[in-house]
């Protein structure tokens, strides 16, 4: 498992060290820095191993932040925590940088020391440790025997995400549906690859434990929906998109959408991302470009052939889904307090954004 | 509120200031002295002098400052063992606190204290925590066995511990259960013999159950679990896969890539012709490809293993190509990898669009991948012969660029291409041949003469191409020299001619003025077999070569399949087994993909399924002492599990080959049988100095030349011992010895039927053993054994068997099975088969090895009686791939300094003084050094046997 964890500055400097393992020696943060963060090489992979110690690496603006083992630990799994790492940081004090981790030192290694236990990450959701890791310095010596159990019970339980006793005057939820169109384009014009990934962000402020169920239209709900009503598809050209993929965040309840496809979940307090997707059919291409490079060079020096051009691309906004993605509904139930789906306001938007969008020339 | 003011560097008389205010009365004061303190330690200055005055603060109801004590505490106890045993009462008391928060602090904080004094101290208070109302305070206290462990392995067994944490894997609380997995997973790996996680169909439907409610990090920590069960048979693997499946759509790419491994393994024992085995195939490839809109770290963890599973199952992704397309904008380690999987997926279908991609790759600025997008061209063309044309003439074009690097890597794979399509493209050699003189790089310097030499006959101007080189042959690197040597010798034998007085030149050169043994070496051997066997020259040197493979750089099978059992892992970014980069004892049990069960097509009716179905193979839950026998009487013997021994690659070129044929000839000849029509021996004066007095020894260098391929005469074979009495076996007798040669391991068997029945259907399994020793083939025994005939075989033996500590380590227990019963024997392997040929530490490296061994590892040996100097010593030892790395002569003794390496990685460093010249003194002292202590015996054993033969 992770057997340390240091962050530092553009410079080399440790802002942050917290060594879990016996096995990580003080030396492991100066070898991080003179063979990666100052090689003279820049180093070509995020995964580096010296003398049998392994760091992995990520970069947020100039901040670096290195995992260290010495075991055959989860690769993937180190990622990924880093990257939550970063999240939760961001959550609780903005931007990461230099300036902001001194400030919040003490935090910090608080929040080390909650959310990686012996180098095994624990329970990281920022609703949840933000009931008792304040930035304030904690409460706990005022807190009543009750709330110190919800505490627990919320960091343990099988809802770690969303705290219960939420109370809101006006129940109001938001949908966005974010794609991003990427696009590769042969200098001739023709496609070599194209693919929409788009991701559906909840900004929610709901009463109690709500239970949701969101639909879309996907093709194989539809189709297994419409056998009645077979005609209704047909006619009307694109009423559902197909979806290659998709992934959800950990409150949907995956067997549930594996067996019948359905998307239920009780959602966390405020902005978390449902789910993310891919799909590749039928994807609306808003613009194409078509690549006209003349070569000037009339001067008596003769201008060779640049070797490498970069391809051209291009970044734009749309308000349109172009996967063709549209929201069927979003239902919420909260058997428990007197609100029903109707008395929530729902919002809806689409934004289609360029992600790697490139024509070669 | 900023903290940022801690880090400000300070003055001289801080520690007395901060110990002032540490003392202060007031609290705001004293938390702010603790925050300097926790400061100065994270940017590595050394507050330890302070450790009473911060213990002192850990009295304390304000939860903030007390955490930072902690983590003082935490750093620092193990420096001050005496001042930490202070912290003990609070912790104890703090474990009784009414607030969970608090206990659960408190049993963390524990743990971590690594001082033996204290950790006794430990014990009540944990156990407490681990019967704990509160969840929170449970899952910590899972975890903290796991720390106990780590510290003091022997007290927790004697606590009882281990016993409560299984009890945890039963807890109401998901999380509970997940810390408790991820504790005993790793206290299971270091005791490989215990069956600690005792998996069973109810236990995995616990953990299935509990993998649906806990968090995404429990989830990755109870699939990596779940990937160590074998299940019993088709049905069960099933129905795992079929609750694990539902993973594949989670947001966390852990959780995705540890549920494709435990789908991975378990497809193993589904029959191919099964629907749910296409439905799985199927649901693979979408989570696969979605990986890669992950952030490119993540992306590369990710293609590092779509590698591996592309190779392991190529049709998971063969429709996927597209999406490994390289952007522009993407880092340079996912491009590299990107173009690694595009080949491994190239086929007939896709390989237009591969190349143009290809093609638009050689142009973009990073050389590396520029080079890397070269090199792939040549290996389409190697993997798909109908592209082969189109992939030569893309070459052309880009050689055509002239940038430098292009040019030279284009070369470099147009060489592969004519070894796999000779006589096809000789055409372009014309335009390669344009391009002699910029080339730098010895790689295409040396693949430029390669194919000048191998198509001398078509080149008209071959001789003065290759003379060119000559010019400067002292300056080139020993790959170009020795190419040069071998492509000049082949000019030669097929223009003799005109070319006597190059090959003159060259064999002079390589034997007279060169210092490097290898080139030499090479040199004789061409100068002998042209002066004694012209014929024989020709027959070798321009003997057919093999075609090469079409895919070079494919995974060995069986590293392969362990790999795929580690999905996920460091060990499937790095495409190495743990062993090769986790030091001591982890990670040297071989995972291995479970065995596809012989359940009978219909898996309607479980009835069907025979009871013995279930072969005793789990990779890693090993049985305990006490169920050897069983497991011993229920061997399956069939065919043994694990791959065939792998084959030595056939990309090498040159001189290997040549080595096979010539070396019989050279070492019988007698010095006066030479004299071939044109050629004149190398006199012995010629025979430089340093080269050693004769011949003889000059030879002796070969084997240092091949030491990669493995010594050419093995090592030490003890005489064969009767290992099965034939009183005990039914008229079988068994004796049997073990051998290592050039790098292979077998057991040479010496069946005799001393029975009045004909002996028939022999079959051989070993049980499990501390080396993983496994045979490689079946034992087979052609004729039936007639009553009084006695038959020899050597059975190849591999080592990636499973593996399993044994009393004494080297015991070897063996089931041999013929017509008549099954018989058990066991037997002890000398630990000198285990040696593998790259052995041979660089000095650098066994110095600090040796230093950074603890003193305690060493063991120390004399050897009675061995009569031998230094130079004997070490050289009977290299040939049993014990290598002498450095030797030092201090006060009259020798001191040889040697390392070996065993075939499970292991390194055994040792010292041997030798007092040469003192017939009264023969005893040898011998010191050994290793990270696995327990070895060390067997080593010396292995010593004395060979020095003593």
């Amino acid at each position: 498992m992770i057997g340390g964890l240091f962050i530092y500055n553009h410079k080399g400097e440790v802002l942050i060290s917290r060594v879990y393992r016996d096995d990580i020696g003080r030396n492991a943060v100066d070898a991080f820095r003179v063979n990666v963060i100052h090689a003279r090489q820049q180093v070509r992979s995020p995964v580096t191993n010296i003398a049998r110690t392994s760091f992995f690496h990520v970069k947020r603006s100039n901040i670096w932040l290195a995992a260290v083992t010495k075991q055959n630990v989860n690769a993937a799994m180190v990622f990924e925590f880093l990257y939550k790492m970063c999240d939760v940081m961001a959550a609780y004090f903005g931007k990461i940088s230099e300036e902001n981790i001194k400030n919040n030192f003490v935090l910090i290694y608080e929040l080390l020391d909650e959310i990686l236990d012996f180098g095994y990450p624990q329970n990281s959701e920022t609703g949840a440790l933000k009931t008792f890791i304040t930035q304030q310095g904690i409460k706990s010596q005022h807190q009543t025997k009750e709330e110190q159990s919800q505490i627990t019970s919320q960091v343990t339980g099988q809802i770690g995400w969303r705290r219960e006793g939420i109370k809101y005057r006006r129940n109001e939820l938001f949908l966005d549906v974010l794609e991003s169109v990427n696009l590769l384009m042969s200098p001739q014009g023709q496609v070599l690859s194209a693919h929409v990934s788009g991701r559906v962000v909840m900004k929610s402020y709901l009463s109690g434990m709500p239970e949701c169920k969101f639909g879309m239209n996907d093709k194989i709900v539809i189709e297994k929906q419409g056998k009645g009503t077979a005609d209704e598809t047909s006619k009307s050209g694109k009423q559902s998109i197909a979806i290659d993929d998709c992934t959800f965040h950990q409150c949907v309840r995956l067997s549930k959408f594996d067996s019948e496809r359905s998307i239920s979940f009780i959602p966390p307090d405020g902005e978390f991302e449902l789910m993310r997707y891919r799909t590749t059919k039928d994807i609306i291409l808003p613009f194409r470009v078509i690549p006209l490079v003349r070569e000037v060079g009339r001067t008596k020096l003769e201008v060779k052939k640049k070797w490498a051009r970069p391809p051209i691309s291009m970044n734009f906004e749309v308000p349109f889904a172009p996967s063709g993605l549209k929201v069927r509904y979003l239902k919420v139930f909260e058997p428990k307090l007197n609100y029903s789906d109707h008395d929530v306001i729902k919002w809806v938007r689409y934004i289609g954004r360029s992600g790697i969008y490139e024509t070669r020339c | 509120m900023t903290d940022s003011k801690y880090f400000t560097t300070t003055k001289k008389g801080e520690i007395f200031e901060l110990k002032a205010e540490l003392n202060s009365d007031k609290k705001e004061k004293k938390k702010e002295a603790v925050k300097k303190v926790i400061a100065s330690m994270t940017v590595g200055k050394d507050v330890s002098a302070l450790f009473p005055d911060v213990v002192n603060c850990m009295q304390t109801d304000n939860l903030e400052l007390k955490k930072l004590v902690y983590l003082y505490l935490m750093n620092y106890a193990k420096s001050q063992p005496d001042m930490a045993i202070m912290a003990v009462n609070t912790f104890v008391k703090d474990c009784e606190d009414p607030n969970p928060l608090i206990r659960a602090l408190a049993v963390r904080t524990m743990g971590c204290i690594r001082v033996d004094k204290i950790t006794e101290y430990l014990c009540e208070p944990l156990r407490k925590c681990l019967k704990d109302e509160d969840p929170y305070v449970r899952k910590t206290a899972a975890v903290c066995v796991a720390k106990l462990h780590d510290i003091n392995a022997q007290l927790v067994e004697d606590q009882g511990f281990l016993d409560t944490l299984k009890d945890l894997i039963s807890d109401s609380n998901p999380m509970v259960v997940a810390n408790a997995v991820a504790a005993l997973s790793e206290i299971a790996e270091s005791h490989p013999s215990s069956n600690l996680l005792d998996l069973n169909p109810q236990s995995i439907n616990k953990l299935l159950t509990a993998l649906n409610e806990c968090t995404e990090w429990g989830q990755i920590f109870i699939l990596d679990c779940l990937a160590n069960y074998t299940p019993k048979d088709d049905r069960e693997a099933q129905s795992i896969c079929e609750r694990v499946t539902p993973r594949l759509s989670h947001a966390n790419s852990a959780v995705v890539l540890s549920a494709v491994k435990v789908l991975m393994k378990f497809m193993e024992m589904l029959s191919k012709d099964l629907d749910y085995y296409g439905t799985l195939l199927k649901k693979l490839a979408p989570p696969l490809v979605t990986l890669l809109s992950a952030e490119p770290e993540l992306q590369y963890v990710a293609l590092r293993n779509i590698n591996l599973i592309v190779q392991k199952r190529p049709e998971i992704l063969k429709h996927e190509m597209k999406v490994f397309f390289v952007k522009y904008n993407d880092p340079i380690y996912v491009k590299l990898e990107k173009l690694d999987i595009m080949i491994r997926l190239a086929s007939q279908a896709n390989i237009a669009q591969v190349l143009a991609e290809l093609k638009e790759y050689a142009t973009e600025v990073d050389v590396d991948f520029v080079r890397k997008a070269v090199r792939a061209i040549g290996r389409c063309a190697i993997k798909v012969e109908q592209s082969a044309e189109r992939c030569v003439s893309t070459l052309l074009d880009l050689i055509q660029t002239k940038v430098n690097y292009v040019v030279q890597e284009a070369i470099v794979v147009i060489k592969d291409i004519f070894r796999k399509y000779p006589n096809k493209y000789e055409s372009v050699i014309a335009t390669l041949c344009e391009n002699l003189d910029s080339l730098d790089e010895p790689e295409a310097r040396a693949a430029m003469i390669w194919i000048v030499g191998e198509y001398a006959e078509r080149i008209d101007n071959a001789d003065e191409l290759l003379e060119s080189f000559l010019e400067g042959f002292h300056d080139e690197s020993t790959q170009v020299q020795l190419q040069l040597l071998t492509a000049i010798v082949k000019l030669f034998l097929k223009k003799p001619t005109e070319t006597q007085e190059l090959v003159q030149q060259v064999l002079s050169l390589a034997t007279q003025d060169s210092d490097n043994p290898d080139l030499r070496d090479r040199g004789y051997i061409y100068w002998r077999l042209l002066s004694t066997d012209p014929v024989a020259a020709k027959e070798v040197v321009l003997a057919e070569k093999p075609l090469i493979s079409e895919e070079t750089d494919l995974i060995e099978p069986t590293l392969l399949d362990e790999l795929i059992c580690y999905i996920g892992t460091l060990a499937s970014v790095y495409h190495k087994p743990p062993s090769a980069f986790v030091e001591g004892g982890r990670g040297v049990v071989h995972k291995s993909l479970p065995p596809r069960t012989a359940s009978s097509e219909s898996t309607e009716s479980p009835e069907t399924a025979p009871a013995g179905a279930p072969s005793g193979e789990q990779p890693d839950v090993i049985p305990t002492q006490g169920d050897l026998l069983g497991d011993l009487l229920n061997l399956d013997l069939g065919p043994p599990v694990g791959g065939p021994p792998l084959a030595t690659s056939s990309v090498q070129m040159g001189a290997v080959d040549l080595l096979g044929g010539g070396l019989d000839s050279l070492m019988g000849d007698e010095p006066e049988g030479i004299g071939g029509p044109n050629f004149v021996a190398p006199p012995a004066a010629a025979v430089p100095p340093n080269l050693g007095t004769s011949m003889g020894s000059g030879l002796s260098d070969l084997f240092d030349l091949t030491s990669g391929v493995g010594t050419l005469s093995g090592s030490y074979v003890a005489p064969k011992a009767v290992w099965l009495p034939a009183m005990k076996a039914k008229g079988l007798e068994i004796s049997g010895t073990f051998t290592r040669q050039v790098g292979s391991i077998s057991m040479d068997l010496q069946l005799t039927n001393k029975a009045l029945q004909v002996m028939t259907d022999f079959a051989i399994q070993f049980n499990r053993n501390s080396f993983g020793l496994a045979p490689a083939a079946p034992l087979q025994v052609h004729a039936p054994l007639s009553p009084n005939q006695t038959v020899e075989i050597s059975l190849p033996l591999n080592t990636v068997g499973s593996v399993m500590k044994m009393e004494p380590l080297n015991n070897l227990q063996v089931a041999v099975k013929n017509n008549i019963d099954v018989f058990y024997f066991s037997t002890l392997y000398p630990l000198h088969i285990l040696f593998v040929e790259d052995g041979k530490m660089d000095r650098q490296m066994f110095l600090a090895t040796w230093k950074d061994i603890p003193n305690e590892n060493e063991a120390q040996f004399q050897i009675r009686d061995c009569p031998l100097n230094a130079e004997a010593v070490s050289s009977r030892l290299q040939s049993s791939n014990i290598f002498t790395v450095a030797k030092r002569n201090v006060e009259g003794q020798d001191m040889l300094y040697q390392s070996l390496k065993l075939t499970n990685g292991i390194w055994v460093l040792a010292e041997l003084r030798i007092q040469p010249g003192n017939p009264s003194f023969t005893d040898l002292e011998l010191s050994l050094k290793c990270r696995a202590p327990e070895v060390s015996q067997h080593v010396y054993q292995a010593y004395e046997t060979i020095l003593k033969n």
